[in-house]
């Protein structure tokens, strides 16, 4: 035990004396949740918006007045002929042209004006969501002047649940939390044995009357601890910083964060085995554990929206059911009632990963 | 210069020798790009709705039939009223809920007003706001048609119709978007990490006590460092490409000997900013962190996945020092617009000046002597 | 002494208080091999690394092959050949890249690189071995080939900073012979060590004794001065008052 202990307070010194490393470990998470909160926004407001009014007579006029007093677009120019859209795209000065055509007021009596709104779809989602918007607004002002038939036949009431205001930063809290515990726990481990095994420095440690096991556990415990400050420190900015809603039970979230730092590093353990020096761990990590982990997870990108045999692949992700469990616990407020499958899941993966890795480990050394 | 090819000879022998490194380098990038492409895609698709029919009446079954028509959804049914959508919200079971009550038929009949409701999981605001936008949109085209079927007499549509128009991309191809800005991410990832890794690993091993005792000058040592990982990052660019048009058919509307250009500037600051943090590095944990660290906020605030168009100014004014935002804005500008020389000018005099600062500091900051 | 090779006058290196190597004078001649002894710590290295540019001197001064180590440390570089204490050729290139990459790295011509090869291999008897990577050689080899290659360029003076640590008796044999036939041929050498056996095998030896030079003369005169049969006992005289002794 006292062998154990000593080994244990080693890998914290290796820790603790790298402090660029610690810096990027502590600082960056925060860093993210800084962007994610202020600067990195998946809503669409302010969008520039360009006219090429054609007709300029009192009707027009009066429906792209009632257009840019919502507050949702700004007014970013007035154009004179088609072929100025393209050079306003072509700048990156309007995301959307509203064009009216010739004579708008006789056809709108007529009832049957129509009015293009042309949008820059580099980006398609965004082009949706402001030529929707748009379309929304155009049809709310005729309705206006249009008894029958009303365009408010049905109703819809609709109500934003757990993030009524859409912020962003509550969406990637979790995320980042993930990320960093994968990139701690996964990521770190693995190069820190694999240096181990470059510099010789982990065939005098199997020499030791130290048990693998016991090198196994003496490389975890203190990427464990290390992880789970992280995690507090990154749920704790979130909170303070953001308001972060924490709507369940703390108990439930640490049981659930242990059980995914214990997969993450039977998984960084796994690694570990595979490669041979720091230089391959660390681009098998990045490749194989981080960059999947981040675009597969649902982290960023919708999970429903992927094609099946990613939705399929995504599953094997344990970032994925652990970024489920967290936003239902913070943000949902759901317990264990809801969330078992996913816990199953992990508890699953855990115990095949550590099993698998400590197997691997053990034969290498006969 | 023969001092720099014998630097690059001996640096390619190295990196072709690692068995281990050789597929991380040139077979995961483009397997990512293959396979990730379907991933990173916020194409709102497949979006689960629960419908609770309380009506079951002959205007709402055309409107739950209307809702299953789209491919944008897929509708599953319940009876269970409020609290069974609300625990299937919950439990992510599903993306959105909406209640048609049992007076709407009636209802339209009588006053030509009825309420639906539609809750939605917003915890991912721009998705529900897409979903909500297309939810609105399939009952507005349902409103026409029970209008028409009301007035069968004054028969006329919306009076003012909104066509919307989609340039550049008019398939909505979310693919077009993501191919290059992801092939950008890839190339930078791998060429920074690989420079960044590569002195501090001299220095690791010790090797490079031995290169500072020979009368090799800096630059020759930084060119014959940087070099190798730049000819890999462009060819990689190209495999990209080609993968890019075969297997996504993406638009390639610009000049391709233009974005090489770019590009050959551009790797320049993303190796020479690897090579940086290679020097001051002590070990390749480190300096793979801190280039981690980097290149994460450089691609967050990139414009890949959001546009930079949607941040506050101060935001938007720290994108001026991202290099990768000005590299993905290229890309898209010359593949997908057809941008020319002249309106990429100021991009190419920005990532210019980078190069040189960049260079120029890691030259100033690999110190022979102590 | 005009014709020194190496040449220091007070040449001193402080780390912040520390006081690594403290106002050293040595003149080393051409053609000679002289031994630079001392305990781990005694400043053996950091000496030898002002004198190599790798490390800039606080203060005193210095040449090598008439060079001044201040301003003149690229012309140094070309006149001299080193070989550290840590193994520092690599490991996953051949015998023949490593050479080739240094011979280059020195600027030799592309002919002169066939024959100096041609002729390393030889003298090395590694010919059957040319293409195999140096990872899978014995230690031994490698520090031969790793001497051969710091005199590959043909320099006036060889630093050799503990060449060899961890090398077998009969290994060590063969290397002090290469340092002979290398000094026959006229280059200097400079080796550190701390064999005392070896220090024997100096024309001329220095100790330093906590970044002091404490003696310098032939093993012989040493021995006679200090009423030692061997090396080792004068060495054990010197470093007994030593505080830095590790």
């Amino acid at each position: 035990m006292k062998t154990f202990r000593s080994f244990v307070r080693k890998e914290f010194l290796h820790i603790l004396r790298d402090r660029r490393t610690l810096l990027v470990l502590f600082g960056m998470p925060v860093l993210q949740i800084i962007l994610f909160g202020y600067a990195i926004n998946t809503e669409v407001k302010e969008a520039k918006v360009a006219v090429l009014d054609r007709s300029g007579d009192v009707r027009s006029t009066d429906l792209i007045n009632s257009l840019f007093a919502s507050g949702y677009f700004m007014h970013a120019g007035t154009l004179h002929a088609p072929p100025e859209i393209q050079r306003v795209f072509e700048e990156g000065a309007a995301k959307m042209v509203v064009e009216i055509g010739p004579d708008f007021a006789r056809s709108f009596e007529e009832g049957r004006a129509s009015i293009a709104l042309i949008a820059d779809a580099s980006d398609p989602n965004v082009a949706s969501i402001i030529t929707g918007y748009a379309g929304q607004m155009i049809a709310k002002w005729s309705g206006r002047y249009r008894v029958a038939p009303s365009v408010e036949v049905i109703n819809v009431q609709h109500r934003m649940h757990y993030n009524p205001e859409m912020k962003s930063v509550y969406l990637f809290v979790p995320g980042v939390i993930t990320i960093v515990l994968m990139l701690v726990s996964a990521m770190l481990t693995s190069v820190s044995i694999a240096r181990e095994k470059e510099y010789g420095s982990m065939e005098i440690m199997l020499v030791s009357p130290l048990r693998p096991v016991m090198i196994v556990l003496g490389k975890a415990v203190p990427y464990l601890l290390l992880s789970l400050v992280n995690a507090t420190f990154v749920f704790s900015v979130g909170r303070l910083l953001f308001d972060v809603p924490m709507h369940g039970s703390y108990l439930l979230l640490a049981g659930e964060g242990l059980l995914f730092i214990l997969t993450a590093l039977s998984l960084g353990l796994l690694f570990s085995t595979i490669a041979r020096n720091q230089q391959t761990a660390l681009m098998l990590s990045l490749f194989v554990l981080m960059m999947p982990t981040i675009l597969l997870s649902g982290f960023i990108f919708p999970t429903s929206s992927m094609p099946l045999p990613l939705q399929v692949v995504s599953n094997v992700m344990p970032a994925k059911h652990f970024i489920i469990i967290l936003r239902g616990i913070m943000l949902k407020g759901v317990g264990m009632e809801v969330l078992w499958p996913q816990t199953v899941i992990l508890i699953g993966m855990c115990l095949f990963l550590l099993a698998v890795s400590i197997r691997k480990f053990n034969v290498r050394l006969q | 210069m023969r001092t720099v090819l014998h630097m690059l000879r001996k640096e390619f022998l190295q990196i072709f020798r690692n068995k281990g490194m050789l597929p991380i380098i040139f077979v995961a990038p483009v397997a990512q790009l293959l396979i990730l492409v379907h991933a990173a895609d916020f194409e709102v698709r497949n979006v689960r709705l629960l419908v609770n029919d309380m009506d079951r009446s002959a205007m709402s079954r055309a409107l739950v039939h209307r809702l299953e028509a789209s491919d944008l959804f897929h509708v599953q049914e319940g009876f269970g009223g409020f609290k069974e959508g609300m625990d299937a919200l919950d439990g992510g079971r599903t993306d959105a809920f909406l209640r048609i009550p049992n007076r709407f038929e009636k209802d339209i009949r009588s006053t030509m007003h009825a309420p639906v409701m539609l809750d939605l999981n917003g915890v991912d605001g721009q998705f529900a706001s897409l979903v909500l936008i297309y939810v609105r949109s399939i009952i507005a085209d349902e409103q026409v048609s029970i209008v028409q079927r009301m007035h069968s007499s004054t028969a006329t549509g919306p009076p003012v119709q909104a066509i919307p128009r989609f340039w550049y991309n008019m398939r909505m191809n979310y693919k077009n978007l993501m191919v290059p800005g992801l092939l950008v991410v890839l190339v930078t990832l791998v060429g920074m990490f690989l420079s960044s890794m590569n002195i501090v690993r001299e220095k690791e091993l010790g090797t490079i006590e031995q290169l500072n005792v020979t009368p090799i000058r800096k630059w020759q040592f930084i060119l014959g460092k940087l070099l190798p990982f730049w000819f890999i990052s462009l060819f990689l660019l190209a495999v990209g490409l080609i993968v890019g048009k075969v297997a996504f058919r993406i638009p390639m509307e610009g000049s391709i000997p233009l974005l090489f250009a770019f590009a050959a500037v551009y790797l320049w600051v993303m190796l020479g900013l690897g090579l940086l943090i290679s020097t001051i590095s002590d070990t390749q944990q480190q300096s793979m962190f801190v280039s981690w660290f980097f290149l994460v906020i450089f691609v967050l605030m990139s414009g890949l996945f959001t546009s930079i168009d949607n941040m506050p100014a101060w935001a938007q004014r720290i994108t001026w020092f991202d290099p990768v935002s000005y590299f993905v804005e290229v890309v898209r500008m010359v593949l997908l617009k057809g941008s020319g020389a002249r309106d990429i000018a100021k991009h190419f005099g920005a990532i210019t000046a980078f190069a040189l600062a960049i260079n120029g500091l890691a030259v100033l900051s690999y110190r022979k002597r102590a | 002494m005009s014709g020194a090779v190496i040449h220091a006058r007070g040449l001193t290196k402080r780390f912040g208080t520390f006081t690594a190597v403290d106002r050293i004078d040595l003149d080393v001649k051409p053609g000679e091999i002289f031994g630079f002894l001392g305990a781990n710590g005694a400043g053996k290295t950091t000496a030898m690394k002002m004198f190599i540019g790798l490390l800039r001197p606080s203060e005193g001064q210095a040449t090598v092959a008439g060079h001044d180590v201040y301003s003149e440390s690229d012309a140094i570089k070309r006149s001299i050949g080193y070989m550290s204490q840590r193994f520092s050729l690599y490991n996953d290139l051949t015998v023949r890249e490593n050479i080739r990459f240094y011979g280059g790295v020195y600027g030799l011509r592309k002919v002169e690189l066939k024959e100096r090869t041609m002729d390393l291999l030889n003298e090395l008897g590694l010919q059957g071995h040319a293409d195999a990577r140096l990872a899978g050689l014995p230690l031994g080899w490698k520090q031969k080939l790793a001497f051969s290659v710091a005199l590959i360029h043909r320099p006036r003076v060889v630093f050799l900073d503990e060449p060899t640590g961890g090398v077998d008796p009969v290994t060590r044999r063969q290397f002090w012979e290469m340092i002979y036939a290398a000094a026959d041929g006229g280059v200097t050498v400079f080796v550190t060590t701390h064999y005392m056996d070896e220090a024997e095998y100096c024309h001329r030896a220095s100790i330093m004794v906590d970044g002091v030079m404490a003696a310098c003369d032939t093993p012989a005169a040493l021995k006679l001065r200090f009423e030692a049969s061997s090396m080792d006992e004068v060495f054990y005289r010197l470093a007994r008052g030593a505080s830095r002794n590790e």
